[in-house]
């Protein structure tokens, strides 16, 4: 998905001359931002802004008389597009019935599909995650697909007919940044579908990594509900993913095994 | 009449339809499209006896004696 061409000079243009493009719409921000972790929902608001996200994940729960504002209408209210996912389901057929829930509850049929093994890990289960993407495909779902940084799982997904696969860097909440940068390149040189950075970011900086990579959009959530200052790090993340999507468009230099001088020695003063 | 919602035995009156349930517990009125009557988002779905039912069938859909009802909405969270 790369080559995207980045044209202008001021710093602030190009992510809107650069859309994010999923099922047909049009995004102008690559960050992809979670909920879970945040201490108030007003918090939450003020970092979702700074972060400059237009989509945005939910947890589907019972509903609560007692819960005070509503996390839905709050996202309604600030033109956030809602990514309901299926976290906390262990089968597809949980997974399933949490986004007919979702689909009926948000009137939207984007999930984002985790379908995870495990309360230790929460590595997605590989098994049910791809039967949860075929019965969802066939519901008409446009599935965003968590996934394991598996080259091989990425592409039996997109094959399935799912709308983005998001690989994760490591393991949910752990902010240990991409344990494998040579998997996500692979899995970004390969798909045709766009590929979403998904789960263990802790900072800028591996946000920025992702899109070097070659990955068109980032999720993260931890890194910023949790963060010190949320909404400061929500901005510092909107930084890093523009900075990180114009350097990958613009050619890194190769690597070398030795220094090379950029001043020519030509020319040089001398001294007696 | 007694039905569950949600995990715990909660009282409903006779015959009352999904959208009077919701009403109940929500404090929302609703419109028989299901939309909330206030044009704010409502953002819940419900499950009962493990079917989604449409939001455009909550007004047609009685409730009955034991069902089990599960009522969902959007929480922080992944």
């Amino acid at each position: 998905m790369a080559g995207t061409t980045v044209a202008g000079a001021a710093g602030t243009a190009q992510h809107t001359a650069d859309p994010f493009i999923v099922d047909g719409v049009h995004l102008g921000s690559r960050l992809i931002t979670g909920t879970g972790g945040a201490p108030s929902l007003d918090g939450l608001g003020a970092a979702l802004i700074a972060s400059g996200t237009e989509l945005t994940t939910v947890a589907m729960r019972r509903y609560s008389p007692a819960e005070t504002g509503s996390l839905f209408q709050l996202l309604v209210d600030h033109n956030i597009r809602v990514l309901p996912n299926t976290a906390g389901c262990f089968t597809a057929r949980d997974a399933v019935m949490t986004a007919e829930l979702a689909r009926e509850a948000l009137e939207t049929d984007w999930v984002k599909l985790e379908v995870i093994a495990d309360e230790h890990t929460l590595l997605p289960d590989a098994v049910e995650l791809v039967d949860a993407t075929e019965q969802l495909v066939n519901r008409g779902f446009k599935v965003f697909a968590y996934t394991n940084d598996d080259p091989v799982l990425a592409l039996r997904l997109e094959n399935l007919g799912a709308t983005a696969v998001m690989p994760l860097g490591a393991p949910i909440g752990t902010g240990l940044g991409i344990l494998n940068p040579h998997n996500i390149e692979l899995i970004v040189s390969r798909a045709s579908v766009p590929v979403v950075l998904d789960a263990g970011i802790g900072t800028a900086s591996d946000a920025a990594l992702a899109m070097e990579l070659g990955c068109d959009a980032v999720l993260l959530a931890t890194a910023v509900t949790r963060a010190q200052n949320p909404a400061m790090m929500g901005e510092a993340f909107k930084h890093a993913v523009i900075a990180g999507r114009l350097a990958k468009a613009a050619g890194r230099i190769p690597r070398r095994e030795h220094a090379l001088a950029s001043s020519a020695m030509e020319g040089r003063a001398e001294f007696l | 009449m007694n039905i569950t919602l949600n995990g715990t035995v909660h009282a409903v009156e006779d015959g009352a339809s999904v959208t009077t349930l919701i009403s109940q517990v929500t404090g929302r009125n609703l419109a028989p499209s299901g939309q909330a009557a206030d044009g704010r988002k409502l953002g819940v779905a419900v499950a009962r006896n493990s079917e989604v039912v449409p939001r455009s069938q909550w007004f047609v859909t009685a409730l009955a004696e034991g069902d089990d009802v599960e009522l969902v909405t959007a929480v922080q969270g992944g």
